[in-house]
């Protein structure tokens, strides 16, 4: 329900989308308001990236009829939505690291403009609208938050009226963030409008105007975002009570599980991020959260915490006081060190292989039998159907078949299967990278729970994510990776968020007076 | 500009389909081009579809023809799999044929039959080391294996040319560069059918084959080993966090379908030829290239795609023959029929969709 008052820039009315059985979006409303900041709320798989993929020409609707002041359009590809003044920094950048911010403009633009004239714009757009970029550095020496806003210069140029950002803030500091409200407000007041994708409740209600609340496809509900409460806005969202996660009190174990010690690792490519000199230590019993903005060598991190990558050195890494710096993954996981890479696709899992194959994949080594040669000769993926059947069942892993392809899960349930997978093993110590990321909320508290309840029940866990709301909610123990470079380890009672954003901004200057533990 | 969109589901009658209309489409274009350059099309699609199956004798040249490039192919099917590019294959089967046929030529007396295992062996040798090198190369040094593999054939063609004419040339050869003939013992022979006697060419060797596929059907699909192939291949990130050792799997491989193709040049020369001579293959290791990514990678499919591939390669011989057709033009159709094909094949898993702009 738009406000009668307000103009009305783009109205979508009934738009409907399918991919074959699967119905992505089912009779669409939405209609947003010139210079309005409309959020587009609703879970992961509700449909979001679909509707907005088809007001950018990405994809065609089955149905339904778009609207852009009052003329009906129909927009055939992303070519036409900018002659229509749409705009669309989508969530993963599409910019070319080896070239520089003018060059990936250029590009991109449909127009064709002499060099020197882009750098120009670019310079007089950035100091507009504060924001600061410099067009003759190559991207690949950008911050994200740089990238960011590369990618919002690279749209103003085509002076849009409606400026579509899917999910901006996933990958910023809270610092970042204010600064990106700032530059959204102002360019809301200046008339164009921006639709806004978040799953995030707080940002909605704290920056939108209306938010429109998509669910399974459908949307539910248009709502005034300035005069309802992130409980309501979850609950409408989700379509149920949230449940809370429950946090026992823990007898503290002084006994340290696992530790890394001077670790370096220089960088095998060249956008690769080096590790300088990491230490960190985590206690039976205890989470410890590495915060961090993604891309600051969290999977360099994770390969050589797992042993995809050996240490150098025995000593670099121990467990129960023991090196194992040079044992392979394999290795760990028999001793008992569990880890989740933050790739959950050809990462975690081979997607077109089913779940048992993929149990298979990490466990291969239970099912061989040094006794007999032809068991042995013959050990493959139908070994180890009982266990993940087993693990589908325990981990409430919705399937569409018996066992399917990985391929065939959502996201959410994957990473269940993925999580379950590894707690069959019954890890000593849990090091799982962003085990929430881009997941329904529905599964990422069932996922967040079972971190808390391994930990309650005495196992290490390593939290790394860069959802600090996570960190904060789960962890004992914070630090910051920022650069390849790991800060000290804080209490998580002795520590603000603001002080790990400032970390994760590589700023530690600010914060010496906090005293971290040793 | 175009894009290939991934279809959701491949559709049943599409892949029984699919062929037909490749076959069908081949037969079209392959009348215009005959009727352009003034053969009889009829005619010229006769020698070429049926007149391998035309009797029987045809037929069980087909499966003497189809022998190597099966045995070939299966090898290149585990490399491909994982990734692993060797076009090296030609070079292999020269230089298995070569290292087998030096050992025969070394018992110039020997008649036993067992001895096949030994020069069988040795091929395998040959070949696995040819693709050692690569394989060497790409592990340790990172060289592309594409580059080094296709090199090495050209090093082994000039090899073994260099080897009849010179320290294996028989001085009874009236100066042709052809080695000694190889001892009864290293000969593979033709196998006498009760009644009928020999089929054209047919001979033990395809047993061999029929032993072949089914073992790598198992390898590939029950046993650890292939299992580690596909996720190398399919998600190499993946196989690293399964802890495979992505080194040792392409050595294997590599050494796996040098060997074979060394195995097969054994075969070829052992029941065909009898002794070494300047060309051995006739370009098996490159066809069986083809035949292993139209048989899909997958071993019984090799199987089929190998006698495909054979049957079109004789039916060319045939057009060649009657009608003198010259082979630039049956290489033409042949080229044409594998376009079709493997056109075929995308069109099942993709859609095209063709969209304005750049």
């Amino acid at each position: 329900m738009a406000k009668k008052e307000l103009e009305i820039l783009l109205k979508a009315t009934k738009i409907s989308k399918s991919f074959g059985d699967f119905v992505a979006n089912q009779n669409i409303d939405i209609s947003i308001a010139k210079g309005q900041i409309h959020a587009l709320l609703g879970e992961n798989g509700a449909g979001k990236s679909t509707l907005v993929k088809i007001f950018y020409g990405v994809l065609q609707p089955d149905s339904g009829l778009i609207e852009i002041n009052n003329q009906k359009v129909s927009i055939t590809s992303p070519n036409v939505a900018r002659k229509n003044g749409i705009g669309m920094v989508f969530q993963h950048f599409s910019l070319f690291p080896a070239l520089t911010v003018a060059e990936n403009i250029l590009i991109a633009l449909d127009n064709k403009i002499k060099f020197n004239e882009v750098v120009n714009e670019i310079t007089k757009l950035s100091k507009e609208w504060e924001l600061f970029v410099d067009p003759l550095k190559l991207v690949s020496e950008l911050s994200v938050g740089e990238k960011q806003r590369v990618e919002i210069i690279r749209c103003l140029m085509q002076n849009p009226s409606l400026l579509i950002m899917d999910e901006p803030t996933s990958v910023l500091t809270p610092q970042e963030i204010k600064n990106l409200f700032k530059i959204l407000r102002r360019l809301a007041s200046s008339g164009c409008s921006i639709l806004y994708i978040s799953h995030k409740l707080e940002e909605i209600i704290e920056l939108a105007d209306e938010v429109t609340i998509l669910k399974s496809g459908k949307s539910i509900a248009s709502i005034n975002a300035r005069k309802t409460t992130t409980n309501f806005l979850a609950e409408t969202m989700v379509g149920k009570k949230i449940t809370e996660l429950q946090k026992t009190i823990k007898s503290k174990s002084k006994k340290i599980a696992f530790e890394v010690k001077n670790l370096d690792k220089l960088k095998d490519h060249e956008f690769g991020i080096s590790l300088a000199n990491i230490n960190l230590q985590v206690n039976y019993g205890e989470i410890l959260g590495v915060a961090g903005i993604a891309g600051n060598g969290q999977v360099e991190l994770m390969e050589v915490l797992s042993g995809e990558i050996t240490c150098e050195d025995n000593d670099q890494i121990l467990l129960d006081k023991t090196s194992i710096g040079k044992t392979n993954i394999n290795e760990r996981r028999k001793l008992g060190i569990e880890t989740i890479p933050e790739e959950r696709t050809f990462h975690a899992t081979v997607p077109n292989l089913t779940l048992s194959e993929n149990t298979f994949l990490t466990y291969f080594f239970k099912y061989s039998n040094t006794k007999s040669w032809i068991t042995n000769l013959l050990n493959n993926p139908q070994n180890s159907l009982e266990e993940s059947t087993k693990i589908i069942k325990n981990n409430d892993v919705r399937c569409p078949e018996i066992n399917p392809l990985a391929s065939q899960l959502s996201g959410g349930n994957l990473q269940k299967f993925i999580l379950g997978r590894s707690l069959a093993n019954n890890p000593k110590v849990a090091i799982f990278s962003q085990p929430t990321w881009g997941v329904d909320i529905g599964a990422a508290t069932s996922i967040r729970q079972k971190l808390l309840d391994l930990s309650q029940s005495g196992k290490a866990v390593i939290l790394i994510s860069q959802d600090l709301e996570e960190i904060f909610e789960l962890s004992d123990k914070i630090c910051v990776i920022n650069e390849g470079v790991l800060s000290e380890i804080f209490d998580v009672r002795d520590i603000k968020a603001t002080d790990v954003g400032l970390l994760m901004g590589g700023n530690n200057k600010k914060i010496q007076k906090m005293e971290p533990i040793k | 500009m175009i894009t290939f969109i991934p279809r959701d589901k491949v559709s049943k009658n599409w892949i029984i389909l699919a062929p037909i209309l490749s076959i069908v489409f081949t037969i079209i274009f392959g009348l215009l081009i005959f009727t352009f350059l003034g053969y009889n099309p009829l005619e010229t699609l006769y020698q070429i579809f049926v007149s391998p199956f035309s009797r029987i004798d045809r037929i069980s040249d087909i499966l003497v023809k189809a022998c190597p490039l099966i045995i070939i192919g299966t090898g290149l099917m585990l490399c491909f799999k994982s990734n692993v590019w060797n076009i090296g294959a030609e070079g292999q089967f020269i230089m298995g044929a070569l290292l087998a046929g030096f050992i025969a030529l070394s018992f110039p007396n020997i008649e036993t039959k067992f001895f096949l295992l030994i020069t069988i062996l040795a091929g395998f040798v040959g070949g696995a080391l040819w693709a050692f090198i690569p394989a060497i190369l790409k592990t340790k040094l990172n060289v592309n294996e594409i580059l080094v593999s296709l090199m090495l054939v050209y090093v082994a063609m000039l090899f073994i040319d260099f080897i009849v004419r010179g320290p294996l040339r028989d001085p009874m050869s009236f100066g042709f560069p052809l080695s000694k003939p190889y001892p009864e013992g290293a000969l593979i022979n033709k196998i006498p059918f009760p009644g009928i006697g020999f089929l054209g060419q047919l001979h033990y060797g395809i047993l061999f084959v029929f032993l072949l596929v089914p073992i790598s059907w198992i390898f590939v699909n029950k046993t650890l080993g292939g299992f580690k192939i596909h996720v190398l291949g399919y998600a190499p990130q993946a196989a690293k966090f399964a802890g495979f050792k992505q080194n040792t799997i392409t050595i294997t491989v590599l050494l796996l379908s040098g060997g074979l193709a060394g195995v097969a040049g054994v075969i070829e020369v052992s029941a065909n030829i009898g002794q070494l001579q300047p060309e051995v293959s006739f370009g098996y290791g490159f066809t069986a290239i083809i035949v292993a990514f139209l048989g899909r990678l997958s071993p019984v499919g090799i199987l089929f795609a190998g006698i495909i591939i054979a049957t079109v390669k004789l039916g060319a011989d045939n057009a060649q023959m009657t009608m003198g057709i010259p082979k630039v033009v049956t290489g033409l159709f042949e080229g044409i029929l594998l376009f079709f094909l493997l056109t075929g094949e995308t069109l099942q898993k993709y859609k095209i969709k063709w969209s304005e702009g750049k």
